[in-house]
């Protein structure tokens, strides 16, 4: 009895799925899709998810790497918030940020505009030249720098001097020095933004601009009243993206000025690197990338809300 | 893809209809006007941008000896191989460059292959893990490197990779970028196809690998690219992971450069510049790929 009614109910149960197979529904397919999925969830399980909680669990420990490690609640973070050196490199990080967002924003707006400005002549060969600072790594492009500004070989103290001012110190102020990293930075980020903002602009509907340009718009007007509006999404991204960058910022201070003068320009990375594998406090390293980890999420909830806001109101 | 080459088509078009209207000589002038302004700001700001290359790539010429001879002079006065012969033959140049191509190579055949598979799964099946997998996918990049560099390191040291090369490899193969690239590409390709396949009675992973794996061969490219240059650039992962200095990549190798107390800008020079070669080759062969990828694609979803 039991037994054809188990036997009924499978019929049953084939038949649906006979039917939903017809109806094309996807999800009675689960194999296949896991078994594509599979090396990318044993990717993110080994080094994304576990090192997540291992990290979060060690933040609360005095572990050293080796060797066993005793919980010790939060002093962890109380030394961390206690610490000048962690304040003196979250300040410089949020100044680097803050600095180089919109100076690198400007140049790759600038330069998709003229990239699809009709009017503009060799957009092939300026659009490679645009283009290789982006192929060159951050440590290069930090040596490139760093040999254009040196204090006393560089060729910039070199015109400079050249035309009767006195040396520059690049190398040896920290503030010069951080703006030729925030020089640095944005001419190596910004071919990519620029790409992002073509492929935006192109994407505008070309009527827009005819209808405007009727009513006797000018360049300027088009560009503030028209593509500006039309790109914000593009426009979004690129802020994040690039302020995720910034904060993230390492082998480009490591190569130009090593975070220096001294230390006054390391910046959150540095501080996590040295304090982790340099002094070997896994544990204090830990709670530093937690907080680390926290503002840059902060940071993208923030640009998301005003986003959301924006395009609400639109 | 194709709405871009129309908006672009379309553009070029208005120029023709709004030009017999007006007075032709006063549209000329207008005209001309306009495009003496454009070209001009493109090309300060193309020189701006490739002086400070052109500037490192003409040093690196420079004997030794001219490198810091004032005054400067923009071209060398001789032209020398020499860096480039010192770079080379000091510092293991030789075995760094072939780790990093080594390590860029595996690393971008198997980021293409893993992302492939998991943005098909993500566009074209429907199941409440896949979701939630994506979401995943998603937080990776909240979590970058930078973020988890002691955990991620321990983990892989207790996985036996310190100081190998897979220690740099295997980490770097996941990549949400890759994986929503190949999830908007599948997104646009019409749920229509995989229907067909399976009327006719082709089974789920031959769908894949016949028909969908070929169609998406632009995209491969576009990535492979994408991740060639990512792993040809990474600095600070293998920093932590390699040790040995037989293992080093190039950017380590640069930075040891920087780092030491004298530095040997002639080596230097000509150590960088080799360093960006290959990549750039990559490019101008590749051109089209970078350009094309619609990036806005797979980053907005």
């Amino acid at each position: 009895m039991s037994a054809t009614g188990t036997a009924a109910a499978r019929l049953t149960g084939a038949r649906e799925l006979g039917a939903r197979r017809a109806r094309g529904r996807l999800n009675h397919y689960r194999f296949a899709p896991l078994v594509l999925i599979l090396v990318n969830v044993v990717l993110f399980a080994a080094f994304f998810a576990w090192p997540a909680v291992i990290g979060l669990v060690y933040s609360f420990t005095d572990y050293t790497g080796v060797g066993s490690f005793h919980f010790i609640g939060l002093s962890n973070y109380e030394q961390l918030f206690g610490d000048s050196a962690f304040y003196a490199a979250l300040g410089r990080t949020v100044l680097f940020t803050v600095v180089v967002v919109p100076t690198s924003f400007v140049f790759s707006l600038l330069a998709a505009n003229l990239m699809v400005d009709r009017f503009a002549k060799g957009k092939p060969v300026a659009h490679i030249i645009l283009f290789v600072p982006w192929l060159i790594s951050p440590i290069v492009s930090g040596v490139i720098w760093r040999w254009l500004f040196g204090e006393n070989f560089g060729l910039v103290n070199f015109v400079i001097e050249s035309l009767g001012g006195g040396a520059v110190p690049w190398q040896s102020n920290a503030d010069l020095s951080l703006m030729v990293v925030v020089i640095a930075a944005t001419w190596g980020g910004t071919a990519f933004s620029m790409l992002l903002f073509i492929a935006a602009i192109k994407n505008v509907p070309v009527s827009y601009y005819e209808a405007a340009a009727l009513d006797g718009a000018g360049p300027w007007r088009l560009f503030r009243d028209i593509t500006l509006p039309s790109i914000a999404p593009t426009s979004f991204i690129v802020i994040l993206l690039t302020t995720l960058n910034a904060m993230k910022e390492y082998a480009l201070f490591q190569s130009l000025n090593n975070g220096g003068p001294g230390t006054s320009n390391n910046l959150l990375v540095q501080y996590i690197y040295q304090t982790g594998f340099q002094q070997g406090q896994i544990g204090y390293a830990s709670a530093a990338s937690f907080v680390l980890m926290i503002l840059l999420m902060v940071v993208a909830l923030i640009q998301l809300t005003v986003n959301r806001r924006t395009e609400r109101r639109r | 893809m194709t709405a871009t080459t129309a908006a672009r088509a379309t553009r070029k078009q208005p120029s023709a209809p709004g030009t017999p209207t007006r007075p032709r000589t006063r549209t000329g002038t207008r005209q001309l006007g306009r495009t003496i302004r454009a070209t001009t700001l493109l090309w300060v700001l193309a020189l701006a941008y490739g002086f400070p290359l052109l500037w490192f790539v003409l040093s690196s010429f420079k004997p030794a000896g001219d490198l810091f001879s004032f005054p400067l002079s923009l071209l060398p006065k001789s032209w020398t191989v020499q860096g480039y012969i010192d770079a080379w033959s000091s510092f293991n140049f030789y075995q760094f460059f072939a780790n990093t191509f080594l390590v860029a190579i595996v690393t971008t055949i198997l980021t293409v292959v893993a992302s492939c598979c998991t943005g098909y799964a993500l566009a074209k099946y429907d199941n409440r893990w896949l979701k939630v997998f994506f979401v995943c996918i998603l937080a990776t990049t909240m979590l970058p490197t930078e973020v988890m560099l002691a955990p991620t390191f321990l983990v892989v040291r207790d996985l036996g990779m310190y100081n190998s090369l897979a220690g740099i490899i295997v980490p770097s193969v996941l990549t949400a970028t890759g994986v929503l690239m190949f999830r908007a590409f599948f997104l646009t390709v019409p749920d229509e196809l995989v229907e067909a396949a399976r009327i006719d009675g082709a089974r789920e992973l031959a769908i894949f690998f016949r028909i969908m794996v070929p169609i998406s061969r632009p995209i491969m490219l576009t990535l492979a690219i994408f991740s060639f240059q990512w792993r040809w650039n990474d600095y600070i992962w293998p920093l932590l992971v390699l040790n040995d200095p037989n293992k080093f990549t190039l950017q380590i190798g640069i930075q040891s450069i920087v780092g030491a107390q004298n530095i040997n800008w002639s080596v230097l020079l000509g150590a960088s510049v080799i360093a960006i070669v290959p990549l750039v080759l990559l490019y101008l062969v590749f051109q089209k790929y970078v350009m094309n990828a619609d990036l806005n694609a797979g980053l907005k979803d």
